[in-house]
């Protein structure tokens, strides 16, 4: 491969370098994706790793993806087809449960069973996340103003976010400024009065999060899992036909389809820099590429900190890089099923089997499983969202095979008692079992195989920094202007002709695709290809 | 805690104790969600059911209708605070229509108050409450509870509403006034082997004809239904659908939550809301008897007079209004507001519609223009209509109001 073809080089073949390579690729520019692994997708795939079955290995739902990227890169007609899911449910350790319907109807009479204010209160809860959301929603694919930049188009762009603020009316502007500090519990508690029903809301706010349903930031986080819609359902959720992998799949294909390039093992050992601008990278065989642009789908810690020579760059900005807050504290079981689990809890026909399903019955249970990553040991009784897509997707197993995704909060880096080892992982994963299967009577003896993945994990295979499954948390002080540092929340990084296009960069985490579609708006305004 | 064990993912929708009645009558099958149940949206004909309303009786289920006990030393402090009508003139056996607001003076919902004794009220609602009445009891030492399955409800209204319930044995009902409510008997029938029900009348509707509301218990239900359809059998009664009586509340100008405006409780979008000066119901609105939720704001906007108002249209032509956007003059350069019920009354032959319009067009004689889509046979016209501002209700008949009622 000659040095001097590309207009572009990504690091990293996740959704949001996909991304940011299509728009690249769409305006003209010649891209070359460079990936680490065998395969693409980074934390969007979808992998076999049994005989006839299929995982999505990291992420498992999808909701935050952009329509407007969607449409725009063409993803339907790469293959890409999301299919939302009907309901969920919490079991309780009584025997009883929450279910969540998608019909109105069912679910406040569902609501009504625990509790009749808190049936009327949901409306209330609802109306104000979509307001929330109204309020953010047009903010994701959206460059953030700096706010200490004179330069016109920050000044635009402030006024922009000061004028949409305003429009929320004084007393909106008062919910969402305590909203975004809020902790979850406090937030829940504003509008319910039964435990279930704030045990299962209380999920969205701690996913990916080294954050408990008290800890304060962690509403916000909530209403990150809410401001995603399927055709127009704001907070729905959804399977990708073919698992997670399809996301990226569909990027891949939409990039080959407008010239892009991709090249898997092909991982990245430095990124050239020649008189503060950025050159090209070199690979780990020693082979250079050479290219104006080079944008890093890494996160913020894993760029900067170990694929750019230091000498390179700003000596507090690295300060800043270190300080990043990229905690990990979750962890992923993938499970072969040979039929469909009982759950005994749910009424025979209930769709509540057809979403995700909870087992942490009141926030104090999801708190204490907090307090156990904090002490540097996995929840002993962990908070899952697990949920069986292929009993709507037909295509991830064999006829009567299940395929259970189990994500698992809360699961340390660091262990307190030691280093990860093959035993200790083994171990988390028979804690997460024998959660499981105290509401499900015949599920171990279904278990085929089971791949369990600890942060360390997710580090070492899809190289997220301790296993940070949003490249950084989503807390108000590295969000907006403030992600990832203070001063570069523009994706651009201090050297020249370098971008940063992952989950570490605004509006964050979750396969949503804006950073790298922001990322690319970007570049190609540097280039002088946008107006 | 956990009582419902029916699985209502397969039947989201509740039936009242009417439905089974209804069902057995209902020729088109069509029914509707209200509230959580499944109701009548037609029986058999929307016309012949609405003429049941303006020319003989008719019997509507508005078991639906949200129903809360308010009760306890503070029930009428409570009440006072909440609602923007004065609650002290509300003494046992009478019925007050009111509206609530929030502080910025926005409408929350309009319902029904009934005092049953000192201390001890009913509020009957469009939309569910009690989030909001829980929010508002905090400092008063009153008892929420919402009581819509404990209390099946019947609307019997038209012309021959009173001699109907006299013929099946509801004695003394011809003195009840309109606004008024009593305890009364439904006679026992010995040849339908029939014990005597007790049943409570209010002399209230949603018709603007004479009609009554009887409340009563779930299991009284199928009798006085039947009672009534017994009497009736030779008299025009019919049981009606929600649509034969959205056209009879329109004609008597009385407006409807998610028609004509959205409780401030469900907006999304900032100015959407309504107050209700706004919506023509300043006449509920005392300032006089001192505080309440959204007296300030709403003080303000009568000081400022409101910006737009809701107004009754008579539309040239016969083709309703339905959504149209309005506008001050036929080139349609000005927008003056939008239509928010539309209706071709049977009964005042004209083409009537609700609407929100700038106050400058608001008042009676102004002329604004309709934007009227017209569909002939698949193909699309467009008609600018001219509609007048008139007064509401556009039909009110006396013996809405006499007592007794005619006996016939």
């Amino acid at each position: 491969m000659g040095s001097k073809q590309h207009d572009a080089i990504v690091v990293g073949a996740g959704h949001n370098g996909l991304v940011a390579a299509c728009y690249l690729a769409r305006a003209g520019l010649k891209v070359l994706v460079l990936e680490r692994n065998a395969y693409v997708g980074g934390a969007a795939v979808s992998r076999s790793l049994y005989e006839g079955f299929t995982y999505s290995n990291c992420s498992y739902v999808c909701s935050l993806l952009r329509t407007e990227i969607i449409r725009g890169l063409e993803l339907p007609r790469h293959g890409l087809q999301i299919i939302p899911y009907e309901g969920g449910c919490t079991m309780m350790r009584t025997g009883e449960h929450l279910a969540i319907y998608d019909n109105h109807d069912a679910m406040r009479r569902e609501l009504a069973r625990h509790s009749r204010h808190d049936a009327e209160a949901y409306d209330r809860y609802v109306r104000d996340m979509l307001r929330h959301c109204r309020f953010i929603k047009p903010l994701l694919l959206r460059e953030p103003p700096d706010p200490t930049s004179f330069k016109p188009r920050d000044i635009r762009e402030l006024l922009f976010l000061g004028r949409h603020f305003g429009k929320l009316g004084e007393a909106r502007m008062y919910d969402t400024l305590r909203f975004f500090t809020m902790s979850c519990a406090d937030m829940l508690d504003e509008y319910f009065e039964s435990e279930i029903v704030k045990a299962h809301l209380a999920g969205s706010s701690i996913i990916g999060t080294a954050l408990g349903p008290r800890s304060p930031g962690s509403a916000y986080v909530l209403l990150h899992h809410y401001m995603g819609s399927i055709d127009g359902a704001v907070g729905a959720w959804g399977f990708a036909r073919g698992g997670m992998g399809a996301v990226t799949q569909a990027l891949a294909a939409s990039l080959t389809a407008s010239g892009g390039t991709i090249r898997a093992s092909a991982p990245v050992a430095q990124i050239l820099v020649r008189h503060g601008r950025a050159t090209g990278v070199v690979l780990d065989s020693g082979e250079e590429i050479s290219a104006p642009v080079v944008v890093s789908n890494l996160d913020v810690r894993r760029t900067f900190l170990e694929t750019v020579a230091p000498e390179h760059l700003p000596g507090e900005f690295l300060e800043q890089v270190r300080r990043f807050k990229i905690r990990g504290s979750s962890g992923k079981l993938n499970i072969a099923l040979d039929g469909l689990p009982q759950f005994p809890a749910i009424p025979q026909g209930s769709p509540s089997t057809r979403g995700d399903m909870h087992i942490t019955d009141t926030l104090e249970m999801v708190e204490r499983a907090y307090d156990d990553w904090k002490e540097g040991r996995w929840s002993r009784a962990p908070y899952v969202d697990m949920l069986i897509p292929t009993q709507i997707d037909p295509t991830m197993t064999p006829d009567g095979k299940h395929y259970m995704s189990v994500f698992v909060q809360y699961c340390p880096y660091q262990l307190a008692e030691g280093e990860w080892t093959p035993a200790r992982r083994q171990a988390f994963g028979d804690t997460v079992i024998d959660a499981i299967a105290r509401h499900s009577p015949n599920f171990k003896d279904l278990i085929l195989h089971a791949e369990i993945r600890t942060p360390r994990d997710i580090e070492n295979e899809v190289g997220l920094t301790e296993g940070n499954i949003f490249q950084g948390e989503l807390t108000f002080d590295q969000l907006l202007f403030n992600r990832p540092i203070p001063g570069y929340a523009q994706y651009r990084a201090p050297l020249k002709g370098m971008y940063m296009c992952g989950s570490s960069t605004h509006p964050g985490g979750g396969v949503m695709g804006a950073p790298g579609a922001n990322a690319a708006n970007a570049i190609l305004r540097d280039l002088g290809r946008l107006q | 805690m956990l009582t419902e064990s029916e699985p209502h993912y397969r039947q989201p929708l509740r039936k009242t104790p009417f439905h089974e009645r209804a069902r057995a009558l209902s020729q088109l099958d069509s029914f509707i969600p209200w509230s959580g149940y499944t109701t009548v949206d037609v029986f058999t004909s929307v016309e012949q059911e609405y003429f049941a309303i303006r020319n003989a009786a008719s019997l509507y289920d508005l078991t639906p209708m949200v129903k809360y006990r308010v009760a306890g030393p503070d029930a009428l402090r409570f009440l006072n605070r909440l609602m923007t009508r004065d609650m002290r003139k509300l003494t046992p056996g009478k019925v007050a229509y009111t509206v609530w607001c929030n502080d910025e003076g926005h409408l929350i919902d309009d319902g029904t108050v009934f005092c049953l004794a000192p201390h001890e009220y009913r509020v009957c609602t469009a939309e569910w409450q009690l989030d909001w009445f829980r929010a508002s009891a905090i400092g008063f030492d009153v008892e929420l509870r919402e009581i819509t399955e404990e209390v099946a409800a019947l609307a019997v209204q038209g012309p021959t509403s009173c001699r109907l319930l006299r013929l099946a044995g509801v004695a003394g009902i011809e003195r009840l006034k309109p606004f008024e409510h009593g305890g009364f008997e439904l006679a026992a029938d010995p040849a339908a082997a029939r014990a005597a029900v007790p049943i409570m009348v209010s002399r209230t509707g949603f018709t603007g004809d004479l009609g009554y509301e009887l409340w009563m218990q779930p299991q009284d239900a199928e009798a006085v239904w039947d009672a009534l359809m017994e009497v009736g059998r030779t008299r025009a009664v019919r049981p009606i659908g929600s649509r034969a009586l959205n056209i009879a509340r329109i004609e008597a100008g009385f407006i409807l939550p998610k028609a004509d405006f959205v409780s401030a409780e469900h907006t999304l979008y900032l100015g959407t809301e309504r107050s209700p000066l706004e919506l023509g119901l300043a006449w509920l609105v005392d300032f006089h008897k001192g505080h309440f939720t959204g007296r300030r704001a709403l003080l303000e906007e009568q000081r400022r007079g409101p910006r737009r108002l809701l107004v009754g249209l008579d539309v040239e032509g016969t083709k309703p209004a339905h959504n149209a956007l309005l506008y001050t003059e036929r080139s349609g350069r000005r927008e003056a507001g939008s239509v928010t019920s539309a209706t071709w009354s049977p009964t005042c032959k004209r083409n009537l519609a609700l609407a929100l319009v700038d106050a400058s067009c608001s008042a009676t004689g102004s002329e604004v223009w309709a934007d009227i889509y017209l569909n002939r046979e698949l193909v699309w016209e467009r008609r600018m209509v001219r509609a007048r501002v008139v007064e509401r209700p556009f039909f009110a008949p006396t013996r809405r109001r006499a007592t007794p009622p005619a006996d016939y």
